[in-house]
């Protein structure tokens, strides 16, 4: 008797990213301000996810690691899609995270640093001519984020919340 | 935040140590006399640690913990963040309210007041004791908080306090009250001028 082949769940660090086909899954833990952005191509079974920290590296002089970034970050991944097969018009994007996780009185704690991340992400895959099919971002609490590759399902978990796909 | 931990020796990382002991040893004292009960403090680790190692030595990324994080303006700009996974916050607010351990069954607005009041003390009077030493003036700001995944809180509170680099100074922290040990991380998270300020107080040179 054939063992059942074992599922892998690839994990993506924090400003990382990793592609991958079916019949694998793709998780991140622990979005807070973060976006997560899965990218998926359903003809070929064959996605990737994003786990992106700010969003915009012109901002800064050291750019050492551009998956941290949304407007670096986000056609990175898609070129490693494309080597992989994919085909952009194909691609259905679902984005999570963009939190504002903390609360108090220090104005200069940039609050809305998770509505940035999201902001910057929308408009990056809209001027790449990405399709978003869902978004869960915003609110308070931090979420982690599976792509099912089999089926492009996401799911989100989140502290005192039943588990939600998009 | 230092580029790199190659750019500071072991002497250097020594004396950090030491300025974290000093300074959480007179914190200690002050959250002994505001719980009235003896609380040691020890600083097992200093060392520099990626934003990942950071979290990995916390506890997992989806653990829920309690977090308040203070920025330090002044000459040595900086940031603190005080971590206590989910037990411990509930302990602590079990400890100052003086109720029987296990009381205190979620940390609701009294907890997360609880939780922000201890970030005050303890960050005043760590700073303090470093004052005292380098004659360096640094001046908390208002605590903020946050309570949920590990992961999430950790990363958000480095970005929104501004710090984008890959690597922070840890000053791993265990607070001891009698047998019931609180596990509690300290971080202070600085920049490479901000280090330097501090070894010129000290009389140390730099490389």
């Amino acid at each position: 008797m054939q063992p059942a082949k074992a599922l892998r769940e690839i994990q993506v660090g924090i400003a990382d990213y990793k592609v991958a086909a079916a019949p694998n899954k793709i998780i991140t833990l622990g979005l807070g301000s973060c976006v997560g952005v899965t990218l998926y191509d359903p003809k070929i079974k064959v996605g990737g996810l994003l786990h992106i920290m700010l969003p915009d590296s012109t901002q800064f002089k050291n750019v050492n690691k551009p998956a941290k970034f949304a407007d670096l970050g986000i056609p990175l991944i898609l070129e490693e899609l494309e080597r992989k097969g994919a085909v952009k018009t194909r691609l259905q994007a679902k984005l999570a995270g963009g939190a504002q996780m903390f609360s108090g009185m220090d104005k200069k704690f940039i609050l809305n640093i998770g509505q940035r991340n999201a902001e910057m992400t929308r408009k990056i895959l809209k001027s790449l001519g990405i399709k978003i099919l869902a978004e869960e971002l915003g609110g308070n609490r931090g979420r982690t984020m599976i792509l099912d590759l089999n089926s492009g399902v996401v799911t989100i978990r989140t502290i005192g919340s039943p588990i939600k796909e998009i | 935040m230092v580029d790199n931990d190659n750019k500071l020796t072991a002497d250097q990382l020594d004396v950090l140590k030491e300025i974290g002991n000093i300074g959480l040893g007179n914190a200690a004292t002050s959250l002994a006399q505001m719980l009235n009960k003896r609380i040691d403090m020890s600083v097992p680790e200093t060392k520099f640690v990626s934003l990942e190692e950071a979290m990995n030595l916390v506890g997992g990324l989806e653990e829920i913990v309690a977090c308040a994080t203070l920025r330090i303006e002044g000459d040595v700009p900086a940031q603190v963040l005080f971590v206590f996974n989910n037990d411990s916050a509930l302990y602590l607010v079990d400890m100052l309210m003086g109720m029987e351990k296990g009381t205190t069954k979620q940390l609701d607005e009294m907890g997360e007041s609880v939780v922000k009041e201890i970030a005050n003390v303890l960050t005043g009077s760590f700073l303090n004791a470093i004052g005292t030493m380098t004659q360096l003036n640094m001046v908390p700001q208002v605590p903020m908080f946050a309570y949920d995944m590990l992961g999430a809180v950790l990363s958000t509170s480095l970005v929104a306090g501004g710090y984008i680099e890959e690597n922070i100074l840890m000053i791993e922290t265990v607070l001891f009250e009698e047998y019931n040990y609180i596990k509690g991380h300290f971080f202070f998270i600085t920049e490479e001028q901000s280090l330097n300020k501090l070894f010129n107080a000290l009389g140390l040179t730099i490389n």
